[in-house]
């Protein structure tokens, strides 16, 4: 946001300096009995905007969880700047990692701005609720999502648009090194959906790194500069889009026949389902 | 700043300002002290003992008879106690409404109110405790106690429901309440203090009881404040709040804990009092929104009007006879709660 506040943040919890990242290493995580991701590792690359796609029920939702440590890995550990998540203050964490989750759960009588302004909790203390950077992030971040205007509006009564960019801008507020955003777009119209997507780009630009579970594999192709592609709890693929999203991953991983071509305005690859024979 | 992409779609509506009507948290405050100043004035001037106007004057100003002096000591005491115990209960409530996302939220819920009226019941059978000072070192036990059982009870690692709790509550206050029942109905005398203790009544106040009863009122609100804050990521779903780095489980306990040793803080102190902790909530919403931290400080000052307004009301509305406070809050509480609901204002 402001230049300072973007700088990437380099200390690390025991005082070594590094590198800022986050990977994952041999994670097994799951639910009950149910084991979802097995043994997976992944290394989220840093100041890129990474698109997660998969089909339902892959685990996509539950490796975004399990990197903003909401969902604990059963074996395997979630490092950040090399440093287990394990070993980080909740609230240290949530200094560097923000995490927006598929369906959140939207409070009666919140205004965007008091949701916004709940971003900032991971700078507040039981007694210091206000912090010299506040009331610039919580702006900024409303003016760069476009919902500088909603402020007094209660999010219950916005539309499904405005009110996921009233989301944007809460995890915005956080600022973060890492921004994690599970479906982002659903229920958005075309419109709003690609302007959420150049959202991503433009918070990439500010040296962020984006991660958003997507399911329009056109989209994460395009505005994507990296993919994720899951299948069964395991990373299938991941690269550049052009080298990753082919008519055989696609067949592979999405059991669809299609045929790959390029997107006429970018050149991204475009996946175009194959006629019913 | 380059503009971002989406600011440059206009298709955000024309703001209208502060639709929905609310007050700054510092104008509640102020609009909920002067009711607090105007209630407790006249709490000071009316009531039985033909203490008028004039005389409540002479005795403040020290130049009055020690019959006008005892009365008017006795209505500072009630007066203090009701502000204080009218402020914990609306704290109480704002917490529990908070923790459990129930709109029915008040500090019954858990099993506050069962679990004192079980214990003063005990202790009046077992040992013939006649209320007075004795029920305040039965009662705070009992209702603590009952809320801990109903805490371990609902408590379920890993769920982010709080309907296990709910129903916890609704369990433990349903046997305790028929404990009550059976004792009181097999002996007569039990029956006789408990119809007293029952409903909560703010005439035999003393500064005693509010000591005794004080240091688990300022734990309760000291906790109340540092999970306000906390209570506020909670709303917004457990993956929200943990990933604000809110460490859910604790805000949770912390409420629960802040709000029991309120409510059963003011249910020891003075008998039960109904509806203060359900409807003041809701008031404090329609006023100030959704934000804790300013319910908090909001409830605290509108609660204490609000009781020691009933209060008043109690001793006018029979004259020259009083009722009990606890008689009178629903009717006091209740034109409030429904002109919120009516303006559609109430929200969880
Ligand atoms: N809270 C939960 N409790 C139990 N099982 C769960 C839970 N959440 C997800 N699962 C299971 O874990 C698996 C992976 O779920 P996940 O939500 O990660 O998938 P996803 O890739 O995000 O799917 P979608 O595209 O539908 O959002 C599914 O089989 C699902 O049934
Ligand atoms: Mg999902």
């Amino acid at each position: 946001m402001s230049e300072p506040e973007s700088e990437p943040v380099t200390g690390s919890v025991n005082g070594s300096v590094s590198q800022p990242s986050l990977r994952a290493e041999r994670v097994t995580v799951g639910y009950g009995t149910h084991v979802v991701l097995s043994d997976l590792s992944l290394t989220l690359p840093r100041g890129r905007f990474t698109a997660v796609i998969g089909p339902n029920g892959c685990g996509k939702s539950t490796l975004v969880r399990t990197f903003a440590r909401t969902l604990l890995p059963r074996s395997g550990e979630v490092l950040l700047d090399g440093v287990p998540l394990g070993r980080w203050k909740p609230k240290r964490i949530a200094q560097r990692v923000a995490l927006l989750p598929q369906s959140p759960v939207v409070p009666d009588g919140v205004t965007v701005r008091s949701l916004v302004a709940r971003g900032r909790h991971p700078y507040h203390s039981a007694l210091r609720q206000w912090v010299p950077g506040d009331q610039e992030a919580i702006d900024v971040s409303m003016a760069a999502t476009g919902v500088t205007d909603l402020a007094h509006e209660s999010l219950t009564e916005l539309s499904g648009g405005q009110r996921q960019r009233a989301w944007i801008a809460m995890v915005l507020a956080q600022d973060t090194d890492y921004v994690l955003l599970d479906e982002p777009t659903s229920f958005l119209d075309l419109a709003h959906q690609i302007d959420v997507l150049h959202l991503c780009q433009d918070i990439r630009d500010r040296g962020r790194t984006v991660v958003a579970v997507l399911h329009d594999l056109n989209q994460a192709a395009r505005y994507a500069d990296h993919v994720v592609v899951m299948r069964e709890g395991q990373v299938a693929a991941s690269g550049m889009p052009s080298d990753v999203i082919t008519a055989d991953l696609v067949r592979d991983v999405f059991s669809l026949e299609c045929e790959i071509g390029p997107d006429p305005q970018a050149g991204t690859p475009m996946v175009v389902p194959l006629a019913r024979s | 700043m380059r503009p971002l992409a989406s600011s440059t779609r206009s298709e955000v509506p024309p703001t209208r300002a502060n639709r929905s009507g609310r007050v700054t948290p510092v104008s509640a405050i102020v609009l909920a002290t002067g009711l607090l100043i105007v209630a407790g004035a006249v709490s000071l001037v009316v009531g039985n003992g033909q203490i008028g106007f004039d005389r409540v004057g002479m005795v403040l100003l020290g130049g009055a008879d020690e019959y006008a002096g005892d009365v008017v000591a006795a209505r500072i005491s009630r007066t203090v106690m009701g502000a204080v115990v009218g402020a914990a209960l609306a704290v109480s409530g704002v917490l529990i409404q908070g923790v459990t996302r129930n709109p029915l939220g008040e500090p019954g819920l858990l099993g506050v109110t069962m679990g004192a009226s079980a214990s003063v019941v005990t202790a009046t059978a077992l040992f013939g405790f006649t209320g007075g000072f004795a029920s305040v070192w039965v009662a705070l036990p009992g209702a603590v106690l009952a809320v801990a059982v109903t805490y371990l009870l609902g408590r379920q690692s890993g769920s982010e429901s709080v309907i296990p709790l709910v129903l916890a509550g609704a369990v433990v206050s349903a046997v305790l309440g028929a404990y009550v029942q059976a004792m009181i109905l097999v002996d007569p005398t039990t029956f006789d203090s408990y119809r007293h203790w029952v409903v909560g009544s703010l005439a035999g106040a003393d500064f005693d009881t509010l000591r005794a009863v004080l240091p688990a009122l300022l734990l309760g609100v000291v906790l109340a404040w540092v999970c306000t804050s906390g209570l506020n990521s909670v709303a917004l779903g457990e993956d929200v709040a943990v990933a604000l780095g809110v460490p859910v489980a604790r805000v949770r306990l912390g409420s629960i804990a802040g709000a029991t040793l309120l409510a059963a803080g003011a249910t020891a102190a003075v008998g039960p009092i109904a509806f203060v902790g359900l409807a003041v909530p809701h008031l404090v919403r329609a006023l100030v929104g959704a934000d804790h931290r300013a319910q908090l400080p909001v409830a605290l000052v509108l609660g204490a009007a609000v009781l020691v307004a009933s209060d008043v009301a109690a001793r006018l509305v029979a004259w020259p006879q009083e009722l009990m406070v606890g008689v009178v809050t629903a009717f006091v509480g209740a034109p409030f709660l429904l002109a919120a609901v009516r303006r559609g204002k109430v929200t969880t």
